[in-house]
């Protein structure tokens, strides 16, 4: 579904994504995980066209996506934190972007209506705590029933409750087929929702593997202790 | 396009300075319309309001929003949007907002105060004149991430066109008293967006005829419809430019 | 000689001249009259040529009859004193440039009196040379050539003495009234507008006085040039723009003396050159590029109890010296106090402003007029003068205008 060509990014002196190849296919639920700095939200970026590598192509669907915007339909992006026109109000942000999704498809209320948006919709945004701003993003994000769900620290600055209701949404976005690219610091968080981790540090893919094949070639029973035992592994 | 702009000129015209900037040049322009004994007085007084505070305010404004829009265009980005779209509809909404605060302001005294002619040639100058300092702050923050980097150049460019210009120019009146500098300095003002406003005014307050040599190539140059044409079409090339090469940045940056 | 005098008056009469009167033409009228005669012109259009009167006659028109010159002849001549001219609709006159023919010329003549008539398109319009004790009284004068150079003066008087120009209007002519040599005479309720060069052209004129005119929108304004003892009382000098054109120019000027005039929206309400001793007071200096512009060769001028509001700058000089008193004025532009109540400001008021100085010394920055860095050139000059000559000073500015 997305097919990323041996792409380069750099930033001045620090390479950012060193001819990087990957292919994330339908169904897939990805864990993107590495250390801090490691390029994963400039591959994000890079996905949705916000950054432009140097080289290199990004195929979505069979198009690349260079000087297009329409493949975008089918993403829904969580940022990390998401900031909005701080006078505009709950509503306003949610028409708006309807507006310009401007989508005859019928429209995915179930995060509005349990996260109770249609109560706070006359709130201004400069006045949201971080946790309601992050529950807007949300509903935007899964809305428009889109085919590739990008989330970058998708839980950060939830509540418990709101958390998991989340965290259930995305099982089911899986189930129902789409692909799915998290990043989380939070490794426990993953477990049991994604399929699949790709590991990246300094730019480059270190690893690209199902949960099965990593937990059984580290002999570990989680991700998370996994992934430490290769870092430990890596650092020996 | 007409949706986004929608959404940010709304924000724009609820913010506090927007309004405060309206109301501030409203009591500047009352305040002188009613104080001075004449109109022409009055005239020359907002003459000097809008050519001072109009480009300061516009320009940093702009400035600081775009420096604040940075995380609502990367949002919008992760939509089926043009990236060029959202530029030029902050660039409309800013710009819109800064010259229907300026109409407000400025344009319904100049109006009550003032014959037809010269309020319409002031409004169309002074809303020119937002716009262009709109442009200004775009190119001014599409160069720099840094805010107040971004900040500081919005302030130096302004700081050039209101004040260093002028003084450039009157240094090289002196330098080069003893040539025939006038049709230099003709060209020269079309250099500044500032001056040019201000030249066309003054055109229209009749001072020309004391500037002797100089007042009759301007009067001749600007004076007629094609002179005034001419420099619609400058001042629209000083919207146009910065805001062309701010685009084209814009659509090549990272973000 | 009073026995002469005598008959003459006795033997006077009136003789009727025109189509169906005793004499057909106008010529043959003049040739038979006698002095004393009256010659009445009847209703209708004369082609005669050039007229000559060389008798003290009293020529008139009933029901104003046109003199027409044909574009090639001088109109009148007047070749004799005791001459009175009244009631013609004079049009037409030749246009050579070296005898300078105008619609009525007067040589050498006394007591001449031009009334009433009404020129139409000619060349000079009274010319009036070597002559004295006249009278050219409520004409209407007016031309509409395009170049100066092809155009006479509507009224022309040079070499005279005590001659009375009244009432008239003159309008399109190269100068409206011009005096060279002319002594002890009056203007006096003319109104002279929209000429091509001066309104009023003033050289070498002596003890003169000009009185209730009103000069509008001429090509240069006025010039008072070469002359003493100049008396200027109650005129209008009004809308003379142009990079050339002032209110009044002076120069070379002496002993002067101004009152009640009213020097509005001009460029220059008074340029000053090489002029001295003049006394200009009670004048009202409104919406003019310059009040008053004085050259560094100006002494002794004193400039009191006049109301300078609205100019652009009020007064420039393009010295450093200056040896000219203001005193008591009203200008707009002072912003002193007046604690005492004495209606005068506390404080002393510099009229030139440095800006004035810089655009003196170069005129195109005129170009930066308004701008905020010559604003505040101007600010910080007058907080702490100096560029600008110290002794140019009001010491006793008035803080509101005169009631004139």
């Amino acid at each position: 579904m997305i097919e990323i060509k041996h792409i380069t990014k750099r930033f001045g002196k620090l390479t950012a994504l060193d001819n990087l190849d990957l292919k994330l296919e339908k169904g897939q639920c990805i864990a993107l995980i590495g250390p801090n700095g490691c390029g994963k939200t400039t591959l994000i970026k890079s996905i949705l066209g916000m950054v432009l590598p140097e080289k290199g192509d990004i195929i979505f669907n069979g198009q690349n996506i260079k000087n297009n915007n329409e493949y975008r339909k089918h993403i829904g992006y969580m940022p990390q934190i998401g900031r909005y026109p701080e006078n505009m109000t709950i509503g306003q942000v949610i028409d708006m972007i309807k507006g310009i999704r401007n989508s005859n498809e019928a429209l995915d209320n179930d995060l509005y209506e349990q996260f109770e948006i249609g109560k706070m919709l006359h709130k201004k945004m400069r006045t949201l705590s971080g946790g309601t701003t992050q529950k807007v993003s949300a509903v935007l994000t899964f809305m428009f029933r889109p085919q590739v769900l990008i989330l970058d620290e998708p839980t950060a600055g939830l509540d418990p409750v709101a958390a998991e209701i989340l965290k259930e949404k995305i099982i089911a976005a899986k189930k129902a087929g789409c692909l799915i690219l998290i990043t989380s610091h939070l490794l426990s968080e993953l477990e049991g929702i994604v399929s699949q981790v790709i590991f990246i540090q300094d730019g480059k893919l270190m690893l690209h593997k199902t949960t099965m094949e990593l937990k059984r070639d580290t002999g570990k029973d989680t991700i998370a202790q996994s992934i430490v035992h290769l870092l430990k592994v890596q650092t020996v | 396009m007409i949706r986004i702009l929608k959404y940010v000129a709304l924000d724009i015209l609820k913010t506090k300075i927007v309004i405060a900037y309206t109301i501030m040049l409203a009591l500047l322009s009352w305040s002188a319309f009613s104080l001075e004994d004449n109109a022409a007085k009055g005239l020359v007084t907002v003459l000097n309001i809008v050519l001072l505070t109009v480009p300061l305010v516009s320009v940093l404004f702009a400035t600081i929003y775009v420096y604040n829009s940075t995380e609502f265009i990367e949002l919008l980005l992760s939509h089926p949007v043009k990236r060029s779209m959202i530029w030029k509809a902050l660039f409309t909404g800013l710009s819109v907002s800064m010259t229907v605060a300026y109409i407000v302001g400025i344009g319904i005294p100049l109006l009550i105060f003032t014959d037809l002619a010269t309020a319409l040639i002031m409004i169309v100058s002074g809303s020119l004149l937002s716009v262009i300092f709109v442009a200004i702050a775009f190119l001014a923050s599409i160069l720099t991430r840094d805010k107040a980097k971004g900040i500081g150049i919005s302030i130096m460019l302004w700081l050039y066109f209101a004040l260093l210009f002028d003084g450039l120019v009157l240094f090289l009146f002196f330098q080069f008293s003893d040539y025939p500098i006038e049709k230099p300095i003709v060209i020269l003002s079309a250099l500044s967006p500032v001056d040019l406003c201000r030249i066309l005014m003054l055109l229209r307050l009749d001072v020309s005829a004391m500037m002797g040599y100089t007042g009759a190539i301007f009067q001749h140059f600007f004076g007629n419809n094609w002179g005034l044409l001419l420099s619609f079409s400058l001042l629209t090339l000083w919207v146009v430019v910065p805001f062309y090469f701010s685009l084209r940045k814009f659509n090549k940056r990272d973000l | 000689m009073l026995l002469y005098a005598g008959t003459s008056r006795l033997w006077a009469s009136t003789r009727y001249a025109g189509k169906g009167q005793p004499y057909p033409t106008i010529k043959a009228a003049l040739t038979a009259c006698r002095n004393g005669d009256t010659v009445i012109v009847t209703k209708g259009i004369y082609r005669e040529g050039n007229l000559i009167i060389d008798k003290p006659i009293c020529f008139s028109g009933a029901g104003m009859p046109v003199l027409d010159g044909e574009l090639k002849y001088e109109i009148l001549s007047v070749k004799s004193s005791d001459v009175t001219i009244k009631g013609f609709q004079l049009q037409h006159s030749g246009r050579a440039v070296m005898s300078d023919p105008g619609a009525i010329k007067v040589y050498d003549a006394k007591n001449v009196l031009i009334e009433d008539n009404v020129l139409i398109d000619n060349y000079f319009g009274v010319y009036l040379q070597y002559s004295t004790h006249c009278t050219v009284k409520n004409n209407v004068i007016t031309a509409s050539q395009k170049e100066e150079h092809e155009s006479g003066n509507g009224i022309h008087c040079w070499k005279g003495d005590s001659l009375q120009i009244i009432g008239n209007r003159i309008a399109g002519h190269r100068d409206g009234i011009y005096f060279e040599f002319v002594t002890h005479s009056v203007i006096w309720r003319n109104i002279s507008h929209h000429n091509l060069r001066y309104g009023l052209h003033f050289m070498f004129s002596n003890d003169d006085a000009y009185i209730t005119n009103y000069f509008k929108n001429n090509g240069a304004g006025v010039a008072v040039m070469f002359t003493k003892r100049v008396t200027m009382i109650n005129n209008t000098f009004e809308e003379n723009w142009g990079d050339a054109a002032y209110g009044v120019l002076f120069k070379e000027l002496t002993d002067c003396y101004l009152s009640g005039n009213k020097f509005l929206r001009n460029t220059t309400g008074i340029f000053f050159d090489g002029s001295n001793r003049i006394t200009i007071e009670h004048n009202i200096f409104r919406a003019n590029g310059w009040g008053m512009r004085m050259q560094a060769n100006c002494m002794d001028n004193v400039i009191r109890e006049n109301n300078f509001i609205g100019n652009t700058f009020d007064v420039t000089t393009n010295g450093s010296l200056t040896l000219n008193h203001f005193s008591e004025n009203y200008w707009d532009k002072y912003q002193g106090y007046d604690l005492d109540k004495d209606k005068t400001g506390d404080v002393p008021f510099h009229p030139l402003s440095l800006y004035a100085v810089i655009v003196e010394k170069n005129p195109p920055a005129m170009l930066l007029y308004q701008s905020f860095m010559v604003n505040l050139l101007d600010k910080s000059e007058k907080i702490m003068p100096s560029l600008t000559p110290e002794n140019f000073v009001d010491n006793t500015p008035r803080m509101i205008p005169y009631k004139l």
